[in-house]
């Protein structure tokens, strides 16, 4: 693109962009930590992944202060509004999966018994790659304005799902013929639910770098495979 | 069904029941029936042999707002001056093409031009008082095209000026000269004289740029009300406010029309790259 007659205008624009992939980064890290912390049961980890989330929540800060001071100093137009309105919305979700990344660190120090289920863990483990391929993916797609691996992400959310609900599903048959096995289950119910609401912020986070570059939102139906919702649940059981 | 531990319940998830989804069509565009007042139909404009508009074609809505925009030299200042026919007033400068107001080419050289430029106002860009008293300014307008007795006279006086948002700080001094009264309130009297002869177009060229931010802001005000009731142009090199008054806007560029849209998608998405470069400050 052009450069701005106001040079600094563009500095303030590469700042900004600067920032969300320093958060991404620090999200990826927080993901890593506290999938390993999960898997083996590393309480100590754990506990750095919860205490790590301030930062998150600093950064996520001085995004918004500074989107909103270039707002005040620049009045941004067309594609640098949605730039900046862009960096608003996606440091909102890259915050939020901060926070579901520390919820699943938090489970690791709720796990006090020694019960584990090994499948299990294979599948969440399995689930939580394909969560941090789509974050990564789409942390490039922002990077380089790519809408077409943008829409890649956002069409690939549905296979994360699909995972969470097989895993919904074999996790109720779990506890339904051991009920010794209910407390470990019920955790690795909420893990694999925050897993998979960290593939829909990827997803959000897709549809916002579509609509920076394109100026509209995604066209089509968002695709939607979650079928653990309540009602759901009601069904099932 | 089943029982969870009280050990389980220590943590609920506060994402768990909710869902949050992206608006999705929060730029969808309504499609509302508007009337065209003034119909811009293949308009070339010659100042003698260089052409400063070409082939433009451009509607302005009935009671909406539509602006201008453009770099400097790019014909917007030309197409408000040939929408009243003004530029009659210099042998040499010609249009060629049509700009129909109801209908009506107003190019046509049977056309009345003083009867016209009381249907089309024109604002400018410094307040032009009359050296007269206030009261003078408005009427002398007035009286060009009716005989009032005095009394309906005064009552067409204070409905220009309450319209233009100058009555309650003027009612006192009607004598006063116009040209004693601020920048900000000059320009008001010129909108009332204007407002007046009860025009049907009004065009606004660069009204706020000798203003400051206070009565720009009046000025805005002003022509956000008059909305209702006239088809408003007005030209800008103000982006902002461009985005704030008008519902449509319309991208100059060399004397050709780039870009007409609603004012929310121009500035939000334009369509052309020329129009972006230009409303983001990239243009060299």
């Amino acid at each position: 693109m052009v450069e701005h007659t106001m040079r600094a205008f563009d500095s303030d624009l590469q700042e900004l962009a600067k920032r969300i992939l320093d958060m991404g980064q620090s999200d990826l890290q927080q993901i890593d930590d506290a999938i390993e912390a999960l898997l083996k049961r590393d309480t100590v980890l754990a506990r750095r992944v919860v205490e790590s989330d301030d930062l998150i929540d600093t950064q996520q800060r001085d995004i918004e202060e500074n989107a909103i001071a270039t707002i005040a100093r620049r009045q941004p137009m067309a594609v640098d509004l949605r730039e900046i309105a862009g960096a608003l919305r996606i440091s909102n979700d890259l915050e939020r999966t901060g926070d579901l990344a520390e919820n699943i660190a938090k489970r690791v120090l709720l796990l006090t018994s020694e019960f584990c289920i090994d499948e299990v863990m294979l599948q969440l483990q399995r689930m939580a790659q394909l969560a941090r391929v789509q974050l990564e993916q789409v942390l490039h797609s922002y990077q380089h304005r790519d809408v077409a691996v943008a829409l890649e992400v956002w069409r690939k959310d549905r296979e994360i799902d699909a995972l969470d609900n097989s895993l919904f599903r074999e996790l109720l048959t779990y506890m339904m013929e051991n009920p010794r096995s209910i407390t470990f289950c019920a955790h690795m119910l909420f893990c694999a639910k925050n897993i998979e609401r960290i593939g829909d912020h990827a997803t959000n986070i897709a549809e916002t770098v579509y609509y920076i570059v394109e100026g509209h939102p995604v066209p089509e139906e968002r695709p939607k495979a979650d079928l653990t919702s309540k009602e759901r649940m009601r069904e099932t059981l | 069904m089943f029982n969870l531990s009280a050990e389980t319940l220590q943590l609920t998830d506060r994402q768990i029941s909710s869902d949050i989804s992206l608006p999705k069509s929060a730029l969808a565009r309504e499609h509302e029936p508007f009337f065209a007042k003034l119909s811009i139909r293949n308009l070339n404009f010659f100042y003698g042999k260089s052409q400063a508009l070409k082939n433009i074609t451009l509607t302005l809505y009935d009671k909406k707002a539509t602006a201008v925009i453009g770099p400097s030299g790019c014909g917007k200042s030309t197409l408000l001056r040939v929408l009243n026919r003004m530029y009659d007033l210099y042998p040499g400068q010609r249009a060629a093409g049509e700009v129909l107001l109801d209908n009506e080419n107003i190019l046509s050289p049977t056309i009345d031009v003083n009867v016209l430029r009381a249907r089309i106002g024109m604002v400018f860009q410094r307040p032009t008082p009359f050296p007269m008293s206030i009261y003078e300014n408005i009427a002398f307008g007035i009286r060009l095209y009716e005989r009032l007795p005095r009394s309906e006279l005064d009552g067409r006086v204070e409905l220009a000026l309450r319209s233009a948002a100058l009555w309650d700080e003027v009612k006192e001094t009607l004598k006063a000269s116009g040209e004693s009264l601020s920048g900000g309130q000059q320009q008001r009297l010129c909108i009332a004289r204007t407002l007046a002869v009860k025009p049907e177009v009004i065009l606004f060229d660069e009204p706020c740029s000798a203003l400051d931010p206070i009565s720009t802001a009046k000025i805005e005000a002003l022509i956000d009300q008059l909305k209702a009731q006239y088809t408003i142009a007005i030209v800008t090199h103000n982006m902002q406010q461009a985005a704030r008054v008008s519902d449509f806007s319309a991208f100059l560029y060399l004397g050709e029309l780039i870009e007409f849209d609603k004012t929310t998608k121009l500035f939000t998405a334009p369509h052309d790259r020329r129009t972006q470069d230009y409303i983001t400050g990239r243009f060299g």
